[in-house]
């Protein structure tokens, strides 16, 4: 199937910035072909709603200032992560405030301030603008709010049915100040395990939003930043040994990978899991278990135990922490292996999912 | 969920145990072997790992875990015949999320649907007789799979199809029943079950009196169990209670949903639609007389396997699979040869190992730290004995 390429820019584009405006009413795939349909489209929709310094000269790459970037830290973070989330709209959110979301996200969960992010999208011929404006405000929100700048992009239109209406990818760079070294493989024996809220909410809302299934509940994604968080965590404790944000795979994976990468057990409870009741109950339904659920705006943390009471308080204090729970706790042995105490009182292994999460029949 | 927690309080279960270890103490058996209690349906056996209650129970009980899983029962030779149907260019092919990693012979409906046709998860029939309404031009297959539990749904699904004149919707009909399949275990020679937990879902529909002979004839005690932790807990009391004081009756713990008639609406669709087929091939098990359903001749319209020709061979279980032995009761799933080694849920070679209900995939995931070391140990052994 052919795939219409963007061509470089005009050299022209700069003068003519902002002055194209996006008439039509649905992508076709004159948007993707390099010409002035393409041109309005990025000024219109993309350059119109994420504007900042660096993007507006609209070369072919962003150019960042070295001296800025070395001034906050000795290390950079690099992320790329793509989404494909359908519906695009769901309680909650939507492609565009995950799209920035996560990938601050990934870089956060280094410790690293997020300054930085690329956007890239895949767009299917037959989109509505409506829907792309949509987004990309949605976008431009949630980077403004962050105080990260999209400072580069690329837009491709594929022919119907080549792509699901709307992909995006974002890239992002931040900074990792110097002494900040959180790892997974750092876990280490009587360490205190801890999230910063309910898990499975964005799992749950998605499947619900998606009509198939005609749930109704009132359960929201979870879809929000977390540096700021991460940012107030590491002001109580400078030390944090591990932390990773509980996207696909949800919290069962992260501690597994943690468990993994420092050969040690890591043991938690089922009660002091937060788990919403609306959550709970579509996972009852479905025969799903929200240890797996994604989430979009939980991590996982593993701190020393004499800061946990600091950290969890700081976590406690921040909108994005408010429902934050110790879970459970890092012990040497058996090694590599994840154990749940179950409400009932027994005791059972937690291991990795073998492929997607599927409704048992009965 | 509030209607769930009671079911799940640590604090009655913990006076339920205390009763439970005074029972097994009065137990003869006891004394010289570790008492096998079935639960034959594959939603039990969930509930067993998922809330840890084995490790809770006295080691004097046992339980194994029966055949009541539809997804693991089901023969590679049907599995290869869902891939044909989904890859027939004018299928749309419908199925339950968990019957999609069911590996047949060649591939799975994951696989096939990778390879290009057109499978569609589902969690009900009528959501498939929708997308048949939806594409008149296109032929939609359901996957009818399970026991009596999901039988009803599909025979409401046909009879309303035929209310409405549906032409382009059809069953590959698996369903099975469970009853015979008992009676074929309770007749192995090797046989050292001492009771049964019954299915509730099962009994919803067929109620408590298809199991009447197990009792009668069999003289073993079978409670209708509920898929809660407590109602698992209080079934178990329930059975040792009746093996202290020497019945052997059929005992319903699961009375909020059970009525013991079962439901005469859901039987009466089922008995328009469909009726026994002369045998069916389940997996680990054989061949089994009068265990499997189809569609009736006046139905023959919406039966796949009328409409479509499928190759309906039979493939053999591998030989080093030891699934007849463990869903008897006569070896646990780690004595089998293959287990977590050449036989692991990534890559199921045996039908216990393929749905997460089935006791081989239950234990691999679920199971206690010692397991988790043998699968370790024999996954690091595997390559060499996966290619013999």
């Amino acid at each position: 199937m052919s795939r219409v390429q963007t061509l470089d820019r005009p050299a022209q584009a700069s003068i003519r910035r902002r002055s194209g405006k996006l008439r039509d009413s649905r992508i076709t795939l004159s948007h993707g072909s390099g010409g002035k349909a393409m041109r309005d489209l990025i000024d219109d929709v993309f350059v119109g709603s994420f504007g900042n310094a660096v993007l507006e000269p609209l070369e072919d790459q962003a150019r960042l200032n070295l001296t800025d970037l070395v001034a906050q830290g000795d290390r950079l973070a690099f992320t790329t992560d793509s989404y494909v989330v359908d519906p695009l709209f769901f309680p909650g959110g939507d492609i565009g405030a995950l799209a920035v979301n996560g990938t601050i996200n990934d870089l956060a969960v280094s410790g690293a301030r997020p300054l930085y992010l690329s956007c890239s999208v895949i767009l299917e011929e037959g989109l509505s603008v409506e829907t792309l404006r949509r987004v990309a405000h949605s976008m431009a929100e949630t980077a403004r709010a962050t105080n990260v700048a999209i400072v580069t992009g690329d837009t491709k239109v594929v022919p119907r049915g080549a792509a699901d209406k709307l992909f995006i990818n974002t890239a992002g760079i931040g900074v990792i100040p110097e002494n900040t070294n959180i790892a997974a493989e750092r876990a280490r024996p009587g360490d205190v395990v801890i999230v910063n809220g309910t898990i499975g909410d964005h799992g749950a809302a998605i499947l619900c939003a998606r009509q198939d299934l005609a749930l109704r509940t009132t359960v929201e994604s979870d879809c929000r930043p977390l540096h700021d968080l991460i940012d107030a965590m590491i002001k109580a404790c400078s030390d944090i040994h591990c932390l990773r944000d509980a996207t696909r795979g949800g919290v069962a994976t992260v501690l597994n990978e943690f468990a993994q990468a420092a050969s040690v057990c890591i043991r938690f409870d089922e009660t002091s899991i937060p788990v919403r009741e609306p959550v709970k109950g579509v996972c009852e339904i479905l025969g799903l278990d929200p240890l797996y659920m994604a989430n979009e705006g939980k991590l996982v943390a593993v701190v020393p135990k004499d800061s946990a009471e600091a950290v969890l308080a700081a976590m406690r204090a921040h909108a994005a922490g408010r429902e934050a729970a110790v879970i459970g706790e890092v012990t040497a042995e058996p090694e590599s292996v994840v154990l749940l105490r179950t409400v009932f009182g027994g005791e059972r292994i937690v291991d990795m999912l073998v492929g997607e999460q599927l409704p048992r029949i009965c | 969920m509030k209607y769930v927690d009671e079911f799940r309080d640590p604090v009655k279960a913990r006076v339920l145990l205390k009763e439970i270890e005074a029972l097994v103490l009065r137990i003869a058996i006891c004394r010289q072997r570790p008492l096998q209690l079935m639960e034959v349906c594959g939603g039990h056996a969930h509930s067993i790992f998922k809330y840890g209650i084995e490790p809770m129970l006295p080691k004097a009980i046992e339980f194994v875990h029966g055949p009541g899983c539809p997804v693991c029962v089901l023969p590679m030779g049907r599995v290869d015949d869902c891939v044909a149907l989904a890859e027939h260019p004018q299928v749309i092919f419908t199925t339950f999320g968990d019957a999609m990693r069911v590996p047949g012979s060649k591939k799975s409906l994951l696989q096939a649907r990778a390879d290009g046709a057109d499978v569609r998860m589902v969690y009900s029939p009528m959501d498939a007789l929708k997308i048949a309404r939806a594409n008149p031009h296109r032929e939609v297959v359901f996957f009818a799979l399970g026991f009596e539990t999901t039988m009803p749904s599909t025979a409401f699904t046909v009879l309303r199809a035929e209310r409405e004149g549906v032409k382009n919707f059809s069953l590959f009909c698996n369903h099975i029943t469970i009853i015979p399949t008992i009676k074929a275990i309770l007749d192995s020679p090797e046989l050292t079950l001492d009771g049964f937990l019954g299915s509730g879902h099962v009994s919803m529909v067929i109620g408590t009196a298809p199991y009447e002979f197990i009792a009668r004839h069999y003289r073993k005690p079978i409670v209708v169990a509920g898929f809660e932790p407590l109602d698992i807990l209080q079934s178990v009391w329930m059975l040792l209670k009746q093996l202290t004081e020497g019945r052997c009756e059929v005992e319903n713990q699961y009375q909020r949903v059970v009525p013991d008639a079962g439901n005469d609406q859901a039987l009466i669709a089922v008995g328009r639609v469909f009726e026994l087929r002369e045998f069916f091939e389940w997996r680990g098990l054989g061949s089994i007389d009068h265990s499997g359903i189809r569609l009736k001749e006046s139905y023959a319209r919406f039966d796949a396997e009328r409409k479509f020709s499928v190759p309906n061979l039979k493939i053999a279980d591998p030989k080093s699979c030891q699934c007849g032995e463990v869903l008897k009761g006569v070896i646990k799933p780690w004595d089998c040869k293959v287990f977590g080694g050449a036989c692991t849920p990534e890559t199921p070679l045996g039908a216990l190992m393929v749905s997460s209900e089935g006791a081989c995939a239950a234990y691999y995931n679920y199971g206690g730290v010692d397991l988790a070391r043998l699968i370790r140990a024999r996954a690091e052994e595997a390559p060499a004995e996966a290619g013999t």
